[in-house]
């Protein structure tokens, strides 16, 4: 079995493979100079399918295909993967997520600026969402630090008329009706941001990272800019689950992806001090759906890199690896669910993003 | 009119390889009249150059007979017979 991690980095991707999650054997990085924010292994068929979504800072963005593990790049049709229609008088500027539903070769990604786009070619050609571009919300929405985004894409495992989305700042949608309407579902979910009496509101929060637990279509985990959730309802409403944990700012919030009630989170220590907790390097690990968290060093030394949104990642096998970008630029793994981790590589550029896969 | 434009290292894969491509194109042009002939036979190079909207990419330059577009008429900068138009990657990346 070969394993393969996909980095995406501020400066290129990075490809790593190894037989046995231990050695691991690491590429040049291709598409240097450009930002990789998002990257998706496609393992629905028999070939995988990479994808990625490169902005060089030349050149511009688009989104790049490989059927060969990354040997070759194609981007070689006539118009581009992801352009925005004139009428909408804006511009494609990245990808921040690719995602896959229970539909053969339907891949969904989310743009910055906010938008969402439908592929039915495994990702080639994409479709502007139009409905959640046309929201009445979208003149209220606001632009966090990293830029307007739908930056977490979460399909439904096996209906494929219901998704959420999650966009800093604006908060979670939910369709039901595969994209015909969009409902605001952030009931719960504190905007630490705005005036005390205005904390919840119906929308405008800067929720960070949704991921889906494995056994339990409807149950949901969250890391808000301030505040960690669950929601048991598939969206429609979240409860706090951040009191175990040191802090309840950070980016990434991970669901192990065999073992219910199981989620990671990496905490940051808080909104004005964007640093690991005491500058170590931890990743909090809950076995009851949030009620309880413990603590696991990535590192025992000091360390000043925070794990971004997308940074938090698995491959799905059967004893799952449990991956860990930082900023700094290294990348570790855990194989025991996340009690011990090791080095994948370290010194590559800021880790935007990892994605990893049986191949 | 005959227009020719060199194509920077990095672009030549969306040129055929080519460093130098000669377009043929109706007296009395602009710069974008030129963009759009070398768009017509190699589509992505355009997407490197301009965005959806048709703007000039920010850290892209491009030379009119050695001038700056942007220093001059910006898309709307005149070429002539024989001008030579030339593609630069600006200051970007860090």
């Amino acid at each position: 079995m070969t394993y393969l991690l996909a980095i995406g980095t501020g400066k290129g991707l990075f490809l790593a493979t190894s037989q046995d999650r231990r050695n691991w054997e690491v590429s040049t990085p291709y598409f240097a100079v450009s930002g990789v924010y998002a990257v998706g292994i496609d393992t629905r068929r028999s070939t995988p399918r990479l994808l990625v979504s490169a902005d060089s800072a030349h050149y511009g963005p688009s989104v790049y295909l490989s059927d060969d593990l990354g040997k070759n790049w194609d981007e070689s049709h006539d118009t581009a993967p992801i352009a925005f229609p004139p009428d909408t008088d804006a511009t494609f500027k990245r990808a921040w997520q690719f995602a896959f539903g229970p539909e053969e070769d339907v891949v969904y990604a989310g743009s910055e600026p906010w938008a969402l786009w439908r592929s039915e070619d495994r990702g080639r050609t994409y479709e502007l969402n139009r409905p959640l571009w046309d929201h009445p919300h979208r003149a209220e929405w606001n632009e966090g630090a990293g830029g307007p985004a739908i930056h977490t894409i979460v399909p439904h495992p096996t209906d494929p008329a219901n998704m959420l989305i999650a966009m800093s700042t604006g908060g979670v949608y939910t369709t039901t009706d595969g994209g015909r309407n969009w409902t605001a579902s952030n009931t719960g979910v504190k905007a630490e941001f705005f005036p005390g009496d205005r904390q919840y509101p119906e929308f405008g929060q800067c929720v960070h990272k949704v991921s889906r637990d494995s056994q339990v279509a409807e149950r949901l985990f969250l890391q808000n800019h301030g505040g960690v959730y669950r929601s048991d309802d598939n969206g429609a409403t979240w409860n706090d689950i951040a009191p175990g944990l040191p802090t309840d700012f950070g980016f990434s919030i991970l669901a192990h992806p065999k073992r219910g009630n199981v989620a990671y989170n990496a905490p940051v220590a808080f909104s004005d001090n964007r640093f690991p907790v005491d500058g170590t390097l931890r990743v909090h690990r809950t076995e009851d759906g949030g009620a309880n968290w413990t603590a696991h060093d990535v590192l025992d030394e000091p360390y000043y890199g925070i794990v971004l949104r997308d940074a938090l990642s698995t491959d799905s096998a059967e004893q799952p690896g449990i991956y860990v970008g930082t900023r700094v630029g290294d990348v570790f793994v855990s194989t025991d669910d996340g009690d011990s981790y090791e080095k994948v590589v370290g010194h590559l550029p800021d880790v935007l993003c990892v994605r990893a896969a049986e191949v | 009119m005959a227009v020719s434009v060199l194509i920077p290292g990095a672009l030549r894969v969306d040129a055929a390889g080519e460093s130098k491509v000669s377009l043929d194109l109706p007296d009395g042009g602009v710069l974008r009249d030129v963009l759009d002939g070398l768009a017509a036979n190699h589509p992505r190079i355009d997407r490197r150059l301009r965005d959806e909207k048709g703007g000039l990419r920010r850290y892209v330059n491009i030379y009119v007979d050695g001038e700056e577009c942007r220093r001059a008429g910006g898309l709307d900068t005149p070429v002539m017979e024989g001008s030579e138009v030339q593609i630069l990657p600006s200051v970007a990346g860090g």
